[in-house]
């Protein structure tokens, strides 16, 4: 484990001199004018934001502020009303979700959507479809081509599976999983294609603090082999402690973004989830109370 | 071959047949299925093969080893029109649009003379026979159960389970949507043709709605699990009714409520099992 946790680390840095070294410069992903409007309501509002390679970068709010819109918008299961993406430099604001995937655009869900008839390494290898595939002929006849990418494939998967250690249990049918292994399971399938960024959908929700704190240390090393993190929490402690940079969303609108050391003290971050009253109260007197 | 078996096979001629054609169909459906897409079109996919071959017998005096593969060729072109306005779209417009083109062609077939009208084709040379039915359905199975054991046949099961999962994943769904609706609707065609080439006559009947269904309950009793699972699914229906002529006015009864106990009881089909999708 150990071995193969240094291995990676070595994995990652070759990674990110990569990311620095691409055309793309200092961003990996940058939304711009991102707005979605649906009968009546805006959901995403005019949202410019730029992740930078090696972060982790989280999008807060309240209820409602738009996140998962945001985040359906980014890997592309929603059409935006207006607005571009860009990812690593290129424009796939109208590509689809499966091409995205394929430039290195990697997500989980805020409800676990893992294959539960398939096991656990099934999964995690349909994650690998994000890279390039062999093709129909190949496979038909079994060329070597076929094998290769197999025996490939199933290395990948084992590795993304390490990752999250989920690997003793790559056999098992993936809906006999408890909970908090199926959320890894998922982090695992959309690991394995080793994406350049990874959208986490709520990868706190319904852990217990044991599970959050293991959570925090795999979003790290995610990091740490290259993969740059956007992540949607409701958790504070977790977005505040493993977080580079924080955006803060609410009607749909940003509405503020900087480091988690910023978002405490930002009037208008207090005013979004706690309400004017209690906003100015802290404006008057209790600033600095409670840490707010 | 003993004369027992020839006096075998020359009594229950038709039925050996049609197990080899039905499995075919049922591989058609499969194919479909697989994915998640509900196409009502492969009885209407088997009659475009069963016309176009029978017309390039009769009308063309085209040999049958010419005309056999070109019998996927018109099923495959309305797959291809029919795929591509109403595959972009989820739910049940697929199966909406397939109903809707079996009932098209079959107004066609009663209306347009080179079709015979309500009283089809007839004469068609016996061209097909054992050998080509069961190699076809050989073929099929073989080919199906190598693609379903790769990385084809993870996107396969993967968009079964959760289309937006699968794409998120990369799986070109589209592609993977439209190459689906094409492969069933060409082997559709050709046990089309195939049975064309063995009964000598066709009708318009033969490729409504009701067949449509026959078919998909194949698939429905033997499960999506492996392509062997419809493919069984279609010989216990197919010879559910013979073993059942001892009911005589019942057997239709007694035949139903064997399909809706199975299908209760079975919700994943007869094989319930499905194939380890690693081929290493």
């Amino acid at each position: 484990m150990a071995y193969a946790a240094a291995r990676r680390m070595n994995d990652g840095s070759a990674a990110r001199r990569m990311n620095d070294g691409s055309a793309a410069g200092r961003v990996i992903l940058s939304v711009a004018g991102l707005t979605k409007r649906y009968a009546g309501l805006v959901a995403v509002d005019d949202v410019a934001m730029d992740v930078t390679p090696g972060t982790i970068h989280a999008v807060i709010g309240p209820n409602g502020a738009g996140k998962t819109t945001l985040f359906n918008l980014i890997s592309g299961l929603v059409v935006p009303s207006a607005g571009t993406i860009l990812l690593s430099g290129a424009d796939v604001t109208t590509r689809s979700a499966d091409q995205r995937a394929r430039l290195g655009l990697g997500r989980t869900f805020q409800n676990i959507r893992i294959f539960g008839a398939m096991t656990v390494l099934e999964n995690a290898l349909t994650g690998l479809h994000a890279r390039p595939q062999v093709g129909l002929l190949p496979t038909v006849l079994r060329l070597p081509r076929f094998r290769a990418d197999e025996r490939e494939a199933v290395t990948a998967a084992r590795a993304a599976l390490d990752l999250v250690d989920l690997g003793p249990r790559a056999d098992q049918p993936a809906c006999a999983l408890p909970y908090g292994d199926q959320r890894r399971l998922e982090i695992a399938r959309a690991m394995a294609a080793r994406p350049r960024l990874l959208l986490l959908d709520e990868p706190a929700a319904g852990l217990n603090p044991a599970e959050t704190a293991a959570l925090a240390t795999l979003v790290r090393r995610l990091r740490d082999t290259g993969t740059t993190v956007l992540l949607v929490e409701h958790d504070m402690g977790f977005v505040m402690d493993i977080s580079d940079t924080v955006t803060v969303l609410n009607f749909g609108r940003r509405i503020f973004e900087g480091p988690p050391s910023a978002v405490r003290s930002e009037p208008a971050v207090i005013e979004a989830y706690l309400g004017p009253k209690v906003a100015a109260r802290l404006a008057a007197g209790h600033r600095g109370g409670r840490g707010a | 071959m003993p004369p027992w078996l020839d006096d075998l096979l020359w009594t229950y001629q038709n039925l050996v047949y049609a197990l080899g054609v039905n499995g075919l169909l049922a591989l058609s459906m499969y194919v479909v299925l697989a994915i998640g897409q509900l196409s009502m079109g492969q009885a209407a996919f088997m009659g475009l093969g069963a016309y176009s071959s029978a017309l390039m017998t009769l009308k063309l005096g085209m040999p049958f080893w010419a005309v056999l593969p070109l019998s996927m060729v018109t099923p495959v072109l309305f797959a291809l029109a029919i795929g591509g306005p109403t595959l972009r779209l989820s739910g049940v417009y697929l199966a909406i649009a397939t109903i809707g083109l079996g009932e098209v062609l079959r107004a066609v077939y009663l209306n347009v003379d080179m079709f015979g009208g309500a009283l089809g084709l007839s004469g068609i040379p016996e061209r097909a026979g054992l050998g080509l039915i069961y190699g076809a359905l050989l073929l099929a199975l073989v080919g199906l159960w190598l693609v379903g054991r790769s990385s084809i046949g993870r996107a396969m099961e993967a968009m079964r389970e959760d289309e937006v999962a699968a794409q998120v994943m990369g799986v070109p769904v589209a592609r993977y949507r439209m190459a689906a609706l094409v492969t069933s609707a060409a082997i559709a065609g050709l046990a089309g043709a195939l049975s064309a080439h063995v009964s000598s006559f066709i009708g318009p009947n033969e490729y409504g709605f009701e067949p449509a269904v026959t078919i998909l309950s194949y698939v429905l009793l033997g499960g999506v699990g492996t392509p062997l699972a419809p493919v069984l699914g279609a010989w216990v229906l197919t010879l559910l009714p013979e073993v059942l002529r001892g009911f005589t006015d019942a057997r239709g009864i007694v035949n139903g409520i064997i399909i809706v106990v199975a299908v209760l009881f079975l919700p994943n089909g007869l094989l319930a099992w499905r194939m380890r999708r690693r081929a290493a």
